[in-house]
């Protein structure tokens, strides 16, 4: 019986903490993050196929002192493989890579995705060099994960396999400069969320 | 070449440094390969790799959303694998600096450099990136500056192509 994604979500996220940056990839993944209870610290991704490890990874080496979590799909992850060899060389303490596998691209009619033909993502991972891989198959694991992610200090990778399912969609907030502008608020690089033009002491150049 | 106007990636390193620039992200490249060395050397720049200049568009993305302030640094034909990816700096306003060197427009010897080369003006324009151009090593930084303010200073994307005749042609028989 495999793991109920909505349930997962909501187990990865539970209590999570206000030094927990979370970008949940383009599609189901982002319903899934929402579904779990909307936070500023959430970038969803609406397009951008492919980047989500990336956006990751430049907002972990930012932020060195938060926890950054990637929780994105197979299908999102197969376009952005080269991403895990860019992580894998970087090596953030702060970074986790956690892949919702169903097998199949839920946003276009559940067509098969490579895995579920037998690439194996964990494989992949370990093979970038990314040391911390875990293969996320019931309750158990699950709960591990959760710790992992409570108490991130390395790089870390996991597979999450889910079930291929359809649950109602939660859609989150759209609007790209929104979302941007609001987890700079909450994270507090900004000071009130408003436009480039209006902040103050942002120029090009940072004062000497 | 003398010494002097040779120096124009060092006087890039500075302006980048002096602009607060973070992480340098890239796909190596010939041209970039003074400025690559120098940001490696650098304690306080993170130099990413990256397998293709995509990855850079999105680390940027995260960088900005961290409060950091990201380049990439790529060859000419990059921009062809980054247009899908510029929706995202498009849409959320992320700001993105590209140092481009220039292929396929000068003394080209390897004709599959040319067609990317030859469209890439029209490519950045139409993904919203404002076009600068060096022709000389002395205009390198006065761009470089220009493109900053206007990349992180607004949010927007800005692109400085360095030409052919400023990196100089590759040399194919040694």
């Amino acid at each position: 019986m495999k793991l109920e994604r909505r349930a997962a979500m909501a187990a990865l996220l539970a209590g999570r903490g206000d030094d927990l940056l979370v970008i949940p990839g383009l599609g189901s993944t982002a319903w899934d993050a929402a579904s779990a209870g909307d936070n500023d610290r959430n970038f969803y991704l609406w397009g951008a196929m492919g980047g989500a490890a990336m956006i990751g990874l430049g907002l972990a080496l930012a932020q060195p002192d938060c926890r950054v979590a990637v929780i994105t799909g197979d299908g999102e992850m197969l376009m952005g493989l080269g991403s895990l060899a860019t992580i894998g060389i970087q090596q953030p303490r702060n970074l986790a890579v956690i892949v919702f596998d169903n097998g199949v691209y839920g946003e276009t009619g559940m067509q098969p995705s490579h895995t579920q033909a037998g690439v194996d993502l964990i494989g992949v991972a370990r093979g970038c060099g990314i040391a911390s891989c875990l293969d996320v198959r019931d309750e158990k694991e699950l709960a591990d994960l959760a710790r992992r992610l409570q108490n991130l200090r390395e790089t870390l990778f996991a597979r999450v396999q889910i079930a291929a399912e359809e649950p109602p969609r939660v859609l989150p907030l759209r609007d790209g400069v929104a979302l941007k502008n609001r987890f700079r608020v909450a994270i507090g690089i900004e000071t009130r969320p408003v436009g480039a033009q209006e902040r103050s002491g942002q120029c090009g150049f940072e004062p000497l | 070449m003398n010494a002097r106007t040779a120096d124009w990636p060092d006087r890039l390193f500075e302006t980048l440094k002096r602009g607060g620039v973070r992480q340098v992200c890239y796909v190596p490249d010939a041209g970039h390969a003074r400025l690559i060395e120098r940001c490696r050397a650098d304690r306080g720049i993170r130099d990413v790799a990256l397998t293709t200049e995509e990855e850079g568009v999105a680390l940027a993305a995260g960088a900005w959303l961290g409060g950091e302030r990201a380049v990439l640094l790529m060859q000419s034909s990059g921009v062809g694998n980054c247009v899908n990816m510029f929706s995202l700096a498009r849409t959320c306003r992320f700001p993105l600096l590209m140092f481009i060197t220039m292929r396929g427009e000068w003394e080209e010897f390897n004709p599959w450099q040319v067609p990317m080369g030859s469209i890439i003006d029209p490519v950045l324009k139409l993904c919203e990136a404002k076009v600068y151009r060096a022709h000389a090593p002395a205009e390198v930084a006065g761009n470089a500056e220009r493109a900053i303010q206007h990349a992180f200073g607004d949010e927007r994307i800005a692109a400085v192509i360095l030409s052919q005749e400023l990196i100089g042609k590759k040399v194919w028989t040694k």
